[in-house]
């Protein structure tokens, strides 16, 4: 017990910060940019992934849904290092360990999102797409003004578990290298040698309580708009959290 | 990429073997995984259906833990913490093993088992009471009353998450490489660094991979298919 807190005391701005006045930034603050960063990025991409999957064009249709379909199929970590290997390829220059994981996340998640948010369209009842284009709306006022603010505030549960799943997908920046929580942990443990199981006790702990107080969070959002439709008598169901991403 | 698309050039003589090799280790892990998981979850589930509180909270605990840590520390907690609360000539035993294997599928099989208790306890939650209460009415007994009436609409309940689950098993298997078991992933980086040859060793690696993701998910949806036309009958 007293070796965790010797540990700590030693280590917490390694594991807060890395060793950032005197180096790159890293530890949790670098897992938190890396996942907050991914999720902003990824929701309009996979906003639009989800309309094309509901759109009335075919093609576009077909090629958003294979999109889905190979990133649902294939491990994060083969993503990554495609990242690693075909960015730097197009770009024509070298890029950080930090922009090939944010790249592989954005990539990666825009599937997910787009699952998720296609899912909250779809749970929508017919009659608002009719009434509205009875209304006089074309395709894309239906869908701005109409579908998308009710799917969007719907799926509001399903996207903070998704911030959980990024969160805990950024601790596979540790095999490429890049400086954040896990490689933090990696760093102090080679220090020490003998401590491991103390080290990853307090990584695992860091991971717990960031994860645990998103997931309450979550289930708080879920119950409000579950009141609220309620309350409204609008029947809605939200969609579940189907899909399965985390690492 | 400085030399032409080559796929043959990674797949011929060691290279081929090592993918193999690979491939093998992989479908491995995940089966043993796969087993453990389910295996644990069912034992978990039937815990947590017995009512007693303490035994609860503690299988709920087990749930949060597993599913609020990245797979990657818990594999990382397995492999290099615990050993090293064993005692030195355990150690010294495990050490002449093939531990890497032996942690993942542990690590693995636990975190699954966690998600799988899950899948099984909302999919037999989203039974309404009257089921039980009006087989049980009709005369059946608790164990055929099981049999027939609740677990086929609990299976069909929970088959959808539990195939997604098992993708997902199957696709975290790649992250056993961070702990040196040799399955696709590492093969293939192995070839990378041989050949050189990046494009053509992840490509063979990618489709693998989505073979055997989209033959799962299309098996499930078949098996969904066939409980909902059972249950239909």
């Amino acid at each position: 017990m007293f070796d965790i807190v010797s540990i700590l005391q030693n280590n917490w701005t390694l594991f807060l910060i890395g060793q950032y006045p005197h180096g790159p930034l890293g530890g949790l603050a670098n897992t938190l940019i890396l996942a907050v960063l991914a999720l902003v990025l990824a929701f309009p991409c996979g906003l639009l992934l989800a309309l094309a999957r509901v759109s009335p064009w075919k093609g576009l249709r077909w090629a958003a849904t294979v999109w889905v379909y190979v990133l649902r199929g294939i491990p994060l970590l083969m993503v990554i290092f495609w990242t690693y290997f075909l960015v730097p390829l197009l770009l024509g220059h070298n890029i950080t360990g930090f922009m090939t994981m944010l790249c592989t996340l954005v990539i990666y998640q825009s599937a997910y999102l787009c699952e998720i948010i296609r899912g909250g369209i779809q749970a929508l009842p017919a009659g608002q797409y009719e009434a509205s284009r009875a209304l006089g709306f074309g395709y894309m006022r239906t869908t701005i003004w109409v579908i998308l603010p009710q799917a969007l505030y719907n799926t509001l549960p399903s996207l903070i578990s998704q911030f959980i799943s990024i969160i805990k997908e950024t601790s596979l920046g540790y095999v490429i290298n890049v400086q954040e929580l896990t490689f933090a942990a990696n760093q102090v443990n080679n220090q020490l040698l003998t401590k491991p199981f103390q080290v990853f006790l307090i990584l695992a702990v860091i991971y717990y309580l960031l994860c645990f107080g998103l997931t309450q969070l979550a289930g708080w959002v879920e119950r409000r708009i579950a009141r609220k439709r309620l309350g409204s008598g609008v029947q809605t169901v939200t969609p579940g959290a189907v899909l399965a991403t985390d690492n | 990429m400085t030399h032409d698309f080559d796929l043959a050039a990674v797949l011929r003589g060691e290279y081929a073997e090592l993918i193999v090799k690979g491939i093998e280790t992989t479908l491995q892990l995940a089966l043993y995984a796969w087993l453990l998981a389910m295996t644990l979850a069912l034992v978990l589930v039937t815990v947590r259906l017995t009512g007693n509180k303490i035994a609860d909270r503690l299988v709920a605990a087990y749930v949060s833990y597993h599913r609020n840590v990245p797979t990657l520390v818990q594999l990382m907690m397995w492999y290099f913490g615990v050993p090293n609360l064993l005692s030195e000539s355990t150690q010294m035993a495990l050490a002449n093993y093939n531990t890497e294997f032996l942690f993942s599928v542990i690590a693995l099989g636990l975190c699954q088992a966690a998600y799988f208790c899950e899948d099984i306890r909302s999919g037999l939650r989203a039974i309404p009471g009257g089921q039980t209460e009006a087989s049980r009415a009709l005369g059946l007994g608790y164990i055929r009353s099981m049999r027939y009436v609740i677990l086929p609409q609990g299976v069909r309940n929970c088959l959808p998450s539990l195939i997604n689950h098992t993708v997902l098993l199957f696709k975290n298997t790649s992250l056993a490489m961070a702990i040196g078991v040799v399955e696709l992933t590492y093969a293939t980086r192995e070839v990378e660094n041989y050949t050189f040859r990046a494009f053509e060793s992840y490509l063979v690696a990618t489709v693998v991979y989505l073979v055997f993701s989209l033959l799962l998910m299309g098996g499930g949806a078949l098996l969904a298919r066939h409980f909902n036309k059972a249950l239909a009958r």
